[in-house]
C-alpha cells in the first residue's frame, strides 16, 4: 500500500513538473520579450515614458501585428532614451487580454497600444482601473478620458485597388477572400467594387467569406475556388500571405494585404495596401512627451500617410499607374470621396444621391453591399 | 456546372484533404495500439517547420518529407517517453505536446516567415491524365497525394494482413493479455508512437511544401484536431480515414465555391458543415453499435502498469 503511494505521487509530480515546463517553453517567446522590455530600461531615467503595444497576432505574421510593430520600433528609433517600449504578442481578444494589459500597466507602462477590435472591452475596463494611464484603441468605437481610438481609411487603398482591377482584368471576374461581415470588410468591398465598375461596366465581384482572420490553408483553398471559377484578380482582407502565393503559383494577379506582400508574389502583386502606424505612433508618444495628450478619435487617410501603396508591380501599365496615381492623388486633395452618389444598396433602394458623399458614421457601422454585388452578405451576429 | 469547373473541384478536395489523411493515419496507427495521444496538432505543426526548412535549403521533395517524419517522430519520442516510461497522464501530456509544438514551431520558424518554398512538380499518371474530366481530377497531382493513399493502404495491410499488426491491434484490445502472451507492450507502443508522429509530421508538411508554400505560427489552425475527430469518424479502419478525409475537404471547398456563386447561405453555417457532419457521423456509429460494446480499442487510453 505505502509503495503504491509513493508511485501515485512520484508520477503524480512528473506529470505536473512536465506539464508545467510544456508550458513554460511553449510561452518562452513572450516572456523573454517581456523581460527584455523590463530590463532594457536600465541605462534609461525615470523620466522616460514607457509604451505598451498589446499585439493580436505574432510579430512575425508580415501583416497586420506586423506593421504595428514596425510603428513601435519607429517609435523608439525618432525618441531614443526618452522612451522604452515593450510589447505582448499573441494575446487572445477576451478576458486574458485584460489581465495582460493589466500586468503592463502595473509594471509601468505610461501609455498603452491595444491593436486589435477585440480588446476594445478590456480597454475599457483597465482604463478605469488605472485613470493614470493612457490607453490607445485601434479600430474600436469606445473611448473615454484616458482612453484614445484610431484606425485608418483603408477604403481609400480599396478605391485604387479597385480601379487597377478594373482596368486589367480579362475575365470581368474579381476574386476577393474576406474574413468576417464587420462594416471595416464590407465597406473594402464596396469600395473596390465602386471603383472597380467606374472603370469597367462588365466587372463581377466574387467573394468567398472564410471566417477567420488567419487560416493559410483555408485563404489558400479560398483562392484557388476563385480562380477555377474564373477570377484572374484577387483581393483579400485576411491575413496571411497565401493567397498572394496561389495567384503567383497560377499566373494570376492579386493585391497585398495590410504588408507589402512582394516576396510572395513577385510576378503577382500589383501592389498593397500598407498599414503605415508610425506617424500615428509617433504624434501620440510625443504628445505623451510633451504633456499635451488628450483623448482623440483618429482616422487617418492616404493624407496622414497612414495608408499607403507598395510599389506597382512589372505587370501595371503606365496608364493604369497613372490613373490610380491621380485618384490617389484627388482623395488627397480632398477632390475625391471613394463613396460618392449615385449609389444605391444592393436592395434597389437609394443610399446616396448624386454629388452626396457618405458621412462617416455611416461608414463606420456600414453593414450593407452597395447595387451590383451579387451574392448576400452574412449577418454579422 | 461545366465539366472544368468540377474537375478543378475534386481536384481541389484531393488537395485539402491530403493532410487531414496522413495525420488521421499516424492518429489512427497510435489509437490501434491503445494509445490517445492528443499532441497530434503539435506533431503536424512541428513536421510543417522542418519540411518546409529543409525544402528552403535546396533539398527535394523527398528528403523534405522524410525530415518531416523524423521530426514528427522524435517529437512523439518524448511523448512515449512520458507516457510508457514515466506513466504520466496521457490526456494531459498530448495537450502539454500540443502546446510545445506550437510554441517550439512559433519560436523555430519566425526567421522563416516569409520564405516561399520551391514549388513541387505535378505528376501526371501517363494516359490515365490525358482523360477528360477524370485525368486533371485524379490523375495530375503531387507526389504526396498519390502517397496518402499508398500510405493508407499500407497501413491497412500492415494492421489488417500482417502478423506484427495482429500483435499492435492485441496491445491496443487488451494489454495485460498481450504482457501475459510475452509481448512488449511499451515497446510495442513506442513504435506505434514513432511511426504516428512520422506520419503526423508528414501531414504537416503537406501545408508547407504544397498546399500553402509558406510558414507561419499557427498555421496548422486545428486540423490535428479534425484528424483525431476522423479516427473515430472512420471507426478506427484505415480506408474509412480516407473517405472521412475526402467527405470533411469535400464540404469545405463545396462551401468556399458555393459562396463563389453567390449561394446565399450564411458563411458560419457553411463553416459549420464539416464540424456538423463530424457529429452526426459520431452519433450514427454509437447508434449502430448500440448493445455490441465500445467500437474503440478496448485499451485506448489506459496507462500501463507491469505487476510484478
Amino acid at each position: 500500500m505505502h509503495k503504491f503511494i509513493m508511485q501515485w505521487r512520484t508520477r503524480f509530480i512528473v506529470s505536473l513538473v512536465v506539464i508545467f515546463s510544456f508550458g513554460i517553453v511553449a510561452k518562452y517567446g513572450n516572456i523573454e520579450r517581456i523581460w527584455e522590455g523590463i530590463e532594457t530600461p536600465i541605462v534609461s531615467t525615470d523620466a522616460a515614458v514607457k509604451a505598451g503595444f498589446i499585439y493580436v497576432g505574432p510579430v512575425a505574421d508580415g501583416g497586420w501585428t506586423y506593421e504595428h510593430d514596425q510603428g513601435r520600433l519607429a517609435v523608439e528609433k525618432a525618441y531614443g532614451d526618452k522612451v522604452t517600449t515593450v510589447f505582448v504578442e499573441n494575446v487572445a481578444e477576451g478576458p486574458d487580454a485584460e489581465r495582460v494589459i493589466g500586468q503592463m500597466a502595473n509594471d509601468g507602462a505610461d501609455i498603452i497600444f491595444t491593436t486589435s477590435f477585440g480588446f476594445m472591452n478590456p480597454t475599457i475596463k483597465s482604463a478605469k482601473q488605472f485613470p493614470n494611464v493612457k490607453f490607445e484603441h485601434a479600430t474600436g468605437y469606445k473611448k473615454a478620458d484616458n482612453v484614445a481610438t484610431y484606425s485608418s481609411r483603408f477604403y481609400e487603398g480599396r478605391h485604387v485597388l479597385g480601379l487597377i482591377a478594373g482596368k486589367m482584368t480579362k475575365t470581368n471576374t474579381i476574386g476577393y477572400i474576406a474574413s468576417f461581415p464587420i462594416p471595416e470588410v464590407v465597406r473594402g468591398i464596396n469600395a473596390a467594387y465602386l471603383a472597380a465598375k467606374s472603370v469597367n461596366p462588365n466587372v463581377k465581384f466574387k467573394v468567398i467569406w472564410v471566417s477567420s482572420w488567419f487560416d493559410p490553408g483555408k485563404e489558400a483553398d479560398a483562392a484557388t475556388a476563385l480562380i477555377d471559377q474564373g477570377a484572374d484578380i484577387l483581393m483579400q482582407h485576411t491575413d496571411s500571405s497565401a493567397p498572394m502565393q496561389i495567384a503567383e503559383k497560377k499566373g494570376m494577379y492579386a493585391f497585398g494585404q495590410a504588408s507589402n506582400m512582394a516576396a510572395a508574389g513577385p510576378t503577382a502583386q500589383l501592389t498593397a495596401i500598407i498599414d503605415n502606424w508610425s506617424p500615428y505612433y509617433l504624434e501620440r508618444v510625443g504628445a505623451l512627451i510633451k504633456g499635451s495628450w488628450a483623448s482623440s478619435d483618429t482616422w487617418g487617410g492616404f493624407d496622414t500617410g497612414m495608408v499607403e501603396l507598395a510599389p506597382y508591380g512589372k505587370a501595371v501599365p503606365a496608364d493604369v499607374r497613372q490613373l490610380a496615381d491621380n485618384a490617389k492623388k484627388a482623395i488627397i486633395e480632398g477632390r475625391l470621396h471613394p463613396f460618392t452618389g449615385p449609389i444605391n444598396k444592393q436592395d434597389g433602394t437609394s443610399w446616396l444621391k448624386a454629388g452626396e458623399t457618405a458621412d462617416d458614421g455611416t461608414l463606420l457601422g456600414m453593414g450593407f453591399y452597395v447595387e451590383g454585388i451579387e451574392g448576400s452578405l452574412p449577418s454579422a451576429n | 456546372m461545366d465539366m472544368i469547373l468540377l474537375s478543378a473541384i475534386v481536384h481541389a478536395i484531393l488537395v485539402a484533404s491530403t493532410p487531414l489523411v496522413f495525420a488521421g493515419l499516424g492518429a489512427l496507427i497510435q489509437e490501434r495500439a491503445g494509445v490517445l495521444n492528443l499532441g497530434i496538432e503539435g506533431l503536424m505543426i512541428v513536421g510543417a517547420l522542418a519540411g518546409f526548412v529543409v525544402a528552403l535549403s535546396g533539398q527535394p521533395l523527398i528528403v523534405s518529407v522524410l525530415a518531416a517524419a523524423m521530426a514528427g517522430a522524435l517529437l512523439a519520442s518524448l511523448f512515449g517517453f512520458l507516457v510508457l516510461r514515466c506513466l504520466a497522464n496521457p490526456i494531459a501530456s498530448g495537450l502539454a505536446l500540443t502546446l510545445f509544438g506550437l510554441g517550439l514551431s512559433a519560436l523555430a520558424g519566425a526567421q522563416y516567415v516569409g520564405q516561399s518554398a520551391p514549388q513541387v512538380a505535378v505528376w501526371h499518371i501517363p494516359l490515365l491524365s490525358n482523360i477528360p474530366f477524370v485525368g486533371k481530377a485524379f490523375f495530375s497531382h503531387d507526389p504526396l497525394v498519390y502517397g496518402s493513399i499508398l500510405a493508407a493502404t499500407v497501413v491497412w495491410w500492415f494492421l489488417m494482413r500482417s502478423r506484427p499488426g495482429l500483435v499492435l491491434r492485441a496491445v491496443g484490445e487488451n494489454h495485460d493479455s498481450a504482457h501475459a502472451l510475452g509481448f512488449s507492450v511499451r515497446g510495442i507502443r513506442f513504435l506505434a508512437i514513432l511511426a504516428g508522429g512520422g506520419l503526423a509530421g508528414i501531414g504537416g508538411a503537406y501545408l508547407t511544401l504544397i498546399q500553402t508554400p509558406l510558414f507561419v505560427e499557427g498555421m496548422t489552425a486545428g486540423r490535428g484536431w479534425i484528424a483525431l475527430a476522423l479516427v473515430v469518424f472512420a471507426s478506427w479502419r484505415p480506408f474509412r480515414v480516407i473517405a472521412g478525409a475526402y467527405l470533411f475537404g469535400c464540404v469545405t471547398i463545396v462551401q468556399l465555391h458555393s459562396q463563389a456563386f453567390g449561394v446565399s447561405i450564411p458563411s458560419q453555417i457553411l463553416s459549420m458543415l464539416p464540424y456538423l457532419a463530424t457529429i452526426l457521423v459520431l452519433v450514427f456509429i454509437s447508434w449502430r453499435s448500440k448493445g455490441k460494446g465500445s467500437v474503440g480499442p478496448s485499451s485506448l487510453g489506459k496507462t500501463f502498469k507491469i505487476s510484478h
